[in-house]
């Protein structure tokens, strides 16, 4: 192992299997071995048996399915307004300096906190949840977004300048496409966050999702419960986060080389 | 016939941190001939490709004006195609896109489009390389793109700023055998920025030295070394005459440009 020597592809799937089997087995060891009571951790195993259970006898599936549908439909409404919101602030100044102050503050502001404000407005139907999820990401896609079409390579646009663009041109030839690939990376990396939105989202006032199936099983001390729902949304985001790339990988190619 | 008409052009760059102001570049009136193969040679720091910058109009002068068949350079155009030193070609489009960005700009119909472009690559010798990204390419082979891309839009001028300087010598050389080929069959107007004395001479009909900051024209040699020509003519006595001129020209800039840093 040296500073940034390659590894190869068998080597770094193995690796990346290999920590999980190990965090499994230190799972294993301080439940099924009696370290760690089971009214605080469930075991892997009791996990697995809850997981069924729930699938089975209280289709969960469906929770599941509510969960999805509201991460990907506040983040689809985001990012709707947040992208072209973002390459107008890179792109032109005036628009910038109009919008980054209030942006920047805004972007501080925790999505958590505005649930009581937002069941207050929008009762606690599906509506609320979006706009959680909303709030939380827009203004991070804006400034994100902004910074990354902002620092387009200078050069580039001075070779379109001499090749005749006009700012139409300039715009949607040179400072979206050559974006573009940081764009697709900056919606990944804030789906990730989204997710954690929405089971706040669902902890308090819901009546479905994998928040508020987490929330009912505290009550019930059923923590087998409570960490498959856990290990179920960490698998989803493995699994979007995969679908990103592989997106990614197909429609930019040439960033890829 | 004068295709250029520098009148005046000078270029002072606001100091920073409430430092002096820079003068890139003291008034300069140059003319530049119809057809003609400029080269501008100076030590680096000396405002050569201020100047070029000012033409292409992606800087402004801060007196004087200049013209292009006679109309005002207020911004850059078509009409001055232009190759950089740094490798601009678009990343996210082929070779052959590349080369019909400007067309594609102008609303050439596509057929059209993809006769010019594939002219082109093949002038440049990269037909087989068309569907190719720029980062597959090396380095020459991406300027001699840059090459046809600015060409493709058939300019008025060619502008030129220091388009081999990070090649290696063996490349360069052949790079300049290629422009200058593409030149004595097109017969395009060229500004060529370079600080390579050898490099102004082969290309050039025309050598402009200039010197170290504040920079301004200091000589204005013809080339008469005849058309076409062929590398040997590096190793001729007329070649080396000029190097010698030139040499001792730059030496004394450099010098200076040395000491002002």
């Amino acid at each position: 192992m040296r500073p940034l020597q390659p590894i190869s592809n068998t080597a770094r799937a193995l690796l990346g299997v290999a920590f999980f089997v190990l965090f499994l087995a230190g799972w294993a060891l301080a439940t099924l071995g009696g370290y760690v009571s089971a009214t605080f951790l469930a075991s892997p195993v009791t996990m697995v048996q809850d997981g069924w259970y729930l699938l089975t006898k209280h289709n969960f599936s469906f929770d599941i399915g509510v969960t999805i549908w509201r991460v990907v439909g506040g983040f689809t409404l985001a990012a709707i307004v947040a992208v072209p919101l973002g390459i107008l602030m890179g792109a032109y100044k005036p628009i910038e300096a109009f919008l980054e102050p209030f942006v920047s503050f805004a972007r501080y502001l925790p999505a958590s906190a505005f649930i009581p404000l937002l069941i207050l407005w929008a009762g606690i139907g599906e509506l609320q949840k979006l706009l959680v999820i909303f709030i939380g990401s827009v203004f991070q896609i804006i400034l994100m977004v902004a910074v990354s079409v902002a620092s387009t390579r200078r050069d580039l646009v001075e070779a379109a300048l001499t090749l005749g663009a006009r700012d139409r041109g300039i715009l949607g030839r040179v400072l979206i496409p050559s974006s573009a690939p940081d764009i697709a990376e900056i919606l990944r990396l804030v789906l990730g966050w989204a997710w954690t939105y929405v089971i706040v989202a669902e902890l308090i006032g819901s009546s479905s999702g994998i928040g508020h199936m987490i929330i009912d099983s505290q009550a019930l001390l059923a923590t087998g419960q409570m960490i498959f729902g856990i290990i179920i949304i960490g698998i989803i985001g493995l699994i979007s986060d995969y679908l990103f790339k592989a997106a990614n990988r197909k429609l930019f190619p040439w960033s890829q080389i | 016939m004068t295709k250029l008409r520098i009148e005046n052009v000078s270029r002072v760059f606001p100091g920073l941190h409430g430092g002096p102001p820079t003068r890139a570049l003291e008034p300069t009136n140059l003319d530049v001939a119809d057809n003609d193969f400029v080269t501008i040679l100076g030590p680096s720091g000396c405002g050569k490709s201020t100047l070029l910058r000012l033409v292409a109009g992606l800087d402004t002068p801060t007196t004087g004006q200049i013209l292009l068949d006679g109309k005002k350079v207020t911004r850059p155009g078509p009409d001055r195609g232009m190759v950089f030193q740094s490798y601009t070609l678009f990343p996210w489009l082929t070779v052959a896109e590349n080369v019909g960005f400007g067309l594609r700009e102008k609303g050439v119909p596509v057929a059209e489009r993809n006769t010019i472009v594939a002219q082109w690559l093949e002038r440049v010798g990269l037909q087989s390389f068309a569907r190719h990204y720029p980062k597959q390419l090396s380095g020459g082979m991406q300027q001699r793109t840059a090459i046809a891309r600015a060409l493709a839009n058939g300019p008025e001028i060619l502008l030129l700023d220091e388009p081999f300087g990070a090649l290696d010598n063996q490349t360069r050389a052949l790079m300049q055998e290629l422009l200058l080929g593409i030149w004595e069959r097109e017969r395009k107007t060229v500004l060529f920025v370079t600080h390579d004395i050898e490099e102004s001479i082969f290309l050039a009909s025309r050598v402009l030295v200039m010197s170290a900051r504040p920079g301004r024209i200091k000589a204005d040699l013809q080339v008469t070394l005849p058309h076409p020509r062929h590398y040997t003519i590096k190793t001729s006595p007329e070649f080396s005459e000029l190097k010698a001129r030139l040499t001792e020209e730059i030496r004394a800039e450099a010098v200076l440009a040395a000491e002002a840093h």
